[in-house]
């Protein structure tokens, strides 16, 4: 096997057996499932006990329009506030007290309860209560159907975006899923960019001060030390993004069959409403489950996942050459502060540039942003789910492949000359010099 | 015939000259003492022999051609500050360390079997290496050192870091392994342990090769001409190419230091002495490294400051 070969193997075996690694690639899409799915599943539960509300209506207008719900159970009762004071009902949860026409006098009604009052129970109160004096209110401009008026006029709207395909067809498109698409892809760029980067160069600066590296080099080239490194880092996260990917989607399916199945709704409904969507474009209605899936079809998640792999391996070959570079100038892992820094500024700038290139994806900052090699990583996976022309996305890749070739040959003469040199800190100036050396 | 030469060697760094025309030459099979004060450039000549840096100019032979890529795996070195993987296993860092010197897996792992059962550290094979004394740390870097039987072993301050008796270990190895036919360069400040085991020195003081030569030729060069002799009686009638350095008497004993003059042999001495006195030990005062080493390096200091 070659050298190059025998570092990566090792690289990449020494890492993914380590515990904390399997825990970590195993844990995170649970808890992602679980963030997910435990709060839909805690509020689908119901609670047991039905409370008991008594209705004191003096007017008694209000008390019949109370229906029973779920958890609780509405009384009208003829006894007074001041008999319940007196005399507690233990089985009773709360008290609505009405006094008057609330029309005329809206501070009439109150709710008494012993305990602080669910914002359940006082929804469920105001919505009956306002439905009714919105219907009286209407009742007294004495226009005959006035309420059937009303609701004829209240329309919802919603722009449909309608995206011509290359070939002509239509396609419901929807900027707000193409952006958490993006968005996603996005982060998971920046978290990996960073977190393999400072990986890269944490084992870089061990290697340093285990002095272990003076016996590496005396056998490899430091090149291939450092491209070793780089790459078996890579495939580690590589390997984390794939478990990811396939866990998480494992677990949803799950997660959703169980979920869906518990709430009786028909997935097969919702598959006959994604084919008629796709079938005849927007014209039908549809069930917004549908509407959604119809969305998500529209986005070419092969092409995102291919050019996801080519930009995330540009963007971390990028970055992890640079961090190399800088855990081998200094000596220990504190001294790496001072480098770090404009590091973690380009990536959080590059972050934003995402961010807001999602408001216009077009736009010269959105353009320039994911030309620039340093931040066209990040910046182009919230674009691409828009769909953008080929040829942006071609010089963007030749752009950030050819970057980080020059930035691995800069790196690798910093580094050969780097992880032989202790003592003191070196400073920007001595790097750039230690380039010349031969 | 030289196994190793370099030849003019210059290597400038930013604002110093690390080594200044410096030329070495290694005999096939002997140990080769590299010596020389704290950043004299002995390092930096040895990086340049196991061709981790280049330099600018000058020349390394190896085996009596041009030194080439390749050649790393017929060298073996033991840097001054060792370090290993702490995290990894003894066994399989071995192992790892072995293939990057070119052995396959099979061979790496019987020959360290064997290396492991002769240093006793066998029951370590699973551990991390954390986990060992720094002694046994020292001694897995010794035998991931020799592991792929390089024909040139550069061991840079090999016993620092043993205690007396597994210093003594390493000694009887490294002499073994010169038995067994490989080339030694041993660079260290520990003088004592230069006579006994180097046959040829370089010593290198402010970028530059000082002095060299074989050690005893060395040591010969740099006698005294002081002699210390105990005798019967005070000395009488002594030749006029002599003088007293020092005389003192116990229990009957005196021991007397002379200088005698460069042209006349020893036994012109004995035997003008014997006339007179009754001898009882006669020792040439033949200076030791360290002394050679002390006064080379200060003299060549005054010379340049």
């Amino acid at each position: 096997m070659s050298k190059i070969g025998l570092i990566i193997k090792r690289e990449y075996l020494h890492r993914v057996s380590k515990k904390s690694f399997i825990i970590l690639t195993l844990l995170m899409p649970l808890m992602m499932v679980a963030l997910v799915f435990v709060p839909l599943w805690l509020s689908s539960i119901k609670g047991s006990d039905v409370r008991q509300i008594a209705i004191i209506d003096t007017t008694g207008k209000y008390a019949p329009l109370f229906e029973d719900v779920d958890n609780y159970h509405f009384i009208q009762s003829d006894k007074s506030l001041e008999e319940y004071r007196n005399s507690p009902d233990k089985e009773l949860y709360a008290i609505l007290q009405i006094t008057d026409d609330l029309l005329t006098n809206p501070r009439a009604a109150t709710l008494y309860s012993e305990k602080q009052v669910p914002n359940e129970l006082s929804r469920i109160v105001n919505q009956t209560i306002r439905a009714q004096i919105e219907d009286d209110k209407l009742a007294t401009f004495n226009i005959p159907n006035l309420k059937e008026i009303i609701k004829d006029s209240k329309v919802s709207f919603n722009v449909q975006t309608i995206k011509w395909g290359e070939d002509g067809k239509e396609q419901i498109s929807s900027a707000a899923v193409a952006s958490v698409v993006g968005i996603i892809f996005t982060m998971i760029v920046y978290m990996f960019v960073l977190m393999y980067g400072a990986m890269v160069m944490s084992s870089v600066v061990e290697e340093k001060t285990n002095r272990i590296v003076e016996l590496m080099v005396s056998s490899v080239r430091p090149f291939d030390l450092m491209m070793g490194k780089i790459i078996g880092i890579g495939f580690v996260g590589l390997t984390q993004i794939l478990m990811w990917g396939i866990l998480s989607v494992a677990l949803f399916t799950i997660g959703g069959f169980f979920y869906a199945g518990s709430l009786g709704t028909d997935m097969a409904t919702l598959q006959q409403g994604m084919q008629a969507a796709q079938g005849m474009g927007a014209a039908v209605e549809m069930q917004p489950g549908a509407e959604l899936f119809a969305m998500l079809s529209t986005i070419n998640f092969r092409e995102i996942a291919l050019f996801f792999i080519i930009f995330f391996i540009g963007g971390y070959m990028m970055y992890a050459s640079i961090f190399a570079a800088i855990g081998s100038s200094v000596d220990n892992a504190d001294d790496t502060s001072q480098f770090m820094a404009p590091i973690t500024i380009l990536l959080v700038f590059a972050l934003y540039a995402g961010i807001y290139s999602m408001e216009n994806p077009d736009g010269p900052l959105a353009f320039w942003c994911s030309m620039i090699p340093f931040t066209s990583p990040i910046v182009m996976m919230v674009r691409i789910p828009f769909g953008i022309p080929l040829w942006e996305k071609l010089l963007s890749v030749v752009l950030l492949y050819g970057s980080f070739i020059g930035a691995i040959w800069l790196s690798a003469k910093i580094y050969r000359v780097g992880i032989l040199m202790y003592g003191k800190k070196p400073s920007f100036k001595e790097m750039i010099k230690w380039l010349r050396f031969k | 015939m030289y196994f190793l030469e370099a030849k003019d060697v210059v290597k400038q760094f930013a604002n110093h000259r690390a080594l200044n025309h410096v030329s070495i030459r290694v005999p096939e099979g002997k140990i080769f003492g590299l010596l020389g004060p704290n950043g004299a450039g002995k390092t930096t000549l040895i990086r340049i022999i196991n061709r981790i840096t280049a330099p600018d100019s000058g020349v390394v032979y190896f085996n009596g051609r041009e030194s080439r890529a390749e050649d790393i795996y017929q060298i073996g070195y033991l840097p001054e500050e060792r370090g290993l993987y702490k995290k990894m296993k003894v066994g399989e860092q071995a192992i790892y360390l072995a293939q990057l010197k070119g052995l396959s897996y099979m061979v790496a792992r019987e020959r360290l079997m064997r290396w492991f059962d002769k240093f006793d550290i066998m029951p370590w094979w699973n551990k991390k290496l954390e986990e060992l004394s720094k002694g046994m740390q020292q001694k897995v870097q010794f035998i991931i050192t020799v592991i792929h039987e390089p024909s040139l072993l550069i061991f840079d301050e090999p016993f620092s870091g043993f205690d007396p008796i597994n210093a003594e270990i390493l000694k009887k190895e490294i002499l073994e392994l010169k038995q067994a036919g490989h080339t030694i360069i041993f660079s260290t400040h520990n003088m004592a342990s230069v006579e006994e085991i180097c046959d040829e020195i370089a010593l290198i003081n402010r970028s530059e090769v000082v002095l060299s030569g074989n050690v005893s030729e060395v040591r010969e060069r740099y006698k005294t001409n002081n002699y210390t002799l105990h005798l019967r009686n005070s000395l009488t009638d002594m030749p006029a190419y002599c003088h007293i350095l020092s005389e003192k008497e116990r229990d009957g004993v005196y021991e007397i230091r002379l200088h005698k003059e460069e042209e006349f042999s020893n036994s012109a001495l004995i035997s003008d002495l014997a006339k007179q006195n009754e001898i009882l030990s006669f020792v040439e005062e033949i200076p030791s490294m360290n002394d050679i080493f002390i006064k080379v390096v200060s003299d060549s200091n005054s010379q340049q400051s």
